[in-house]
């Protein structure tokens, strides 16, 4: 009946915008429900160990009597930060390269597109460990080793984008009509680059927590204490094998879950931000 | 007088020349047909004209004058116009680029008010095309080079769109080059024909 209503109601464009704010309340009752919990994600309570999942721990206690519900809550906070602000510095440093590969000249350009091809073709768990393991660890290290290892793919997109439009005739034409390089700039090439920026960005965040979490569970990245999903998940290990299987399972889900919404909000954006599909 | 002087033009050194030593002058009010089979640089040659290419050899002088790197007192009308739009711009936006637009002239050309915020991809070729000739002529411009402009087009829709290019060439005595391969519409156009890109063989 619900789906019913919603189909007949709402046309594609409000059906994807109902999609983007459900994936940004996601993200908010994440941070609110941690912020909400405090520090009793920390808090051990020795006579509640071990629980299965139920109404009162709904993602079960460890071997410590903690609630996994607000460690998982707090460990998804910290993927989100660091995945944030790595995905942000990374594409970054896609944009300026982008830039710069496709207006500076032949000899950038090789240079970047030299770049590129290391960066793509090295190993890319072996690099993130190695500029982990290099910065020292912790959230610093995760956030560099994934900043500089994940700029490559948008750099390449940013940099045919505009190789396109430097070459495309409504470039040449806006000029012959007297517009000047700026005006340009703004109004024609920004449009085509700010959705192909923020939807590559969108879409660097999944890999970002991903990878992030990947290096805490391997130990080069946040130190035990801290609830990270990584973390969380690399300690379930040790009691898998008890029948603690809760420990790993819900982390788990709710790790993919977060990355999942990722992926659809960018590419529901990526639906409203063109202009072929944005009226449908 | 819109005036090319012993141009020549090739893509590259190593790469034959497309056309060698081409004069071509054509006056205020005046419609100048060049005819000729695809892939000899008809449209080339239009390029160089607007100054979208700089030839090797030769200039192109407006009224006595190289033409300006800024706004172009001769503009070039495209054979695709759904390359010459932005495609993330609505109609409004697009036309208002050269300049302000004159609505009688939008009228004249038969561009509805409800097209004006659409996409370009909402609209037909034909829709388009007039789109770019008003933004055009909306821009001060003195000559015309039309390349093609009107060979995807059905026949109604080419006479329609000529029609009220011609009234407009007539009032502003523009300076006009046609480019096609329609020998027809050449005759029926144009006061001269040049004959650059027929014999010139392979």
């Amino acid at each position: 009946m619900f789906v019913q209503l919603y189909r007949i109601h709402l046309n594609r464009r409000s059906r994807t915008l109902v999609t983007v704010i459900s994936c940004l309340a996601l993200f908010a009752a994440v941070f609110l429900g941690a912020w909400l919990y405090g520090e009793n994600g920390e808090i051990t309570n020795l006579q509640l160990r071990k629980l299965p999942p139920s109404w009162e721990q709904p993602f079960g206690t460890d071997w410590l009597g903690r609630d996994m519900f607000a460690r998982t809550l707090k460990g998804l906070r910290i993927s989100l930060m660091i995945g944030l602000s790595a995905a942000t510095a990374s594409a970054i440093i896609a944009l300026i390269l982008g830039l710069a590969a496709a207006t500076l000249g032949k000899a950038v350009d090789t240079a970047v597109t030299w770049l590129i091809d290391v960066a793509i073709a090295t190993p890319h768990l072996i690099l993130l460990i190695l500029i982990a393991f290099a910065c020292g660890g912790g959230a610093k290290g995760v956030i560099i080793a994934v900043a500089a290892s994940h700029w490559p793919v948008l750099t390449r997109i940013i940099r045919a984008e505009v190789l396109q439009l430097r070459s495309s005739a409504f470039i040449h034409l806006s000029a012959k009509l007297g517009r000047g390089p700026l005006w340009i700039a703004w109004h024609h090439m920004l449009p085509h680059l700010l959705p192909q920026f923020v939807i590559g960005l969108l879409l660097m965040f999944p890999h970002a927590i991903l990878h992030a979490a990947a290096l805490t569970f391997l130990g080069f990245g946040m130190s035990p204490h801290t609830p990270a999903i990584g973390v969380l998940l690399a300690e379930s290990m040790r009691y898998l094998s008890m029948g603690l299987w809760w420990l790993a399972v819900a982390p788990g889900l709710t790790l993919i879950i977060s990355v999942q919404a990722f992926d659809i909000l960018g590419n529901s954006l990526r639906v409203l931000l063109d202009p072929k599909t944005c009226r449908e | 007088m819109l005036e090319c002087r012993g141009i020549t033009f090739s893509y590259d050194k190593n790469h034959k020349k497309l056309f060698q030593d081409i004069d071509l002058k054509i006056n205020p009010g005046e419609i100048v047909g060049m005819p000729g089979p695809s892939g000899q640089g008809k449209s080339t040659l239009a390029k160089v004209l607007s100054g979208y290419l700089q030839p090797q050899v030769g200039t192109v002088l407006v009224d006595g004058s190289p033409l300006p790197a800024g706004k172009n007192p001769v503009q070039l009308i495209f054979q695709n116009p759904e390359h010459a739009v932005n495609p993330h711009w609505n109609v409004r936006k697009i036309l208002n680029e050269g300049g302000i637009i004159n609505p009688e002239l939008s009228k004249n050309f038969g561009i509805q008010n409800f097209w004006l915020d659409r996409f370009p991809h909402e609209l037909s070729g034909g829709e388009l095309q007039r789109i770019c000739l008003v933004r055009a002529l909306c821009s001060n411009l003195r000559y015309l080079i039309c390349d093609e402009i009107t060979s995807m087009l059905d026949a109604l829709t080419q006479a329609g769109i000529w029609h009220s290019l011609l009234q407009e060439i007539e009032k502003r005595q523009l300076g006009v080059l046609v480019i096609s391969h329609d020998n027809a519409l050449i005759a029926r156009l144009c006061s001269r024909v040049v004959h650059f890109f027929e014999d010139t063989g392979k």
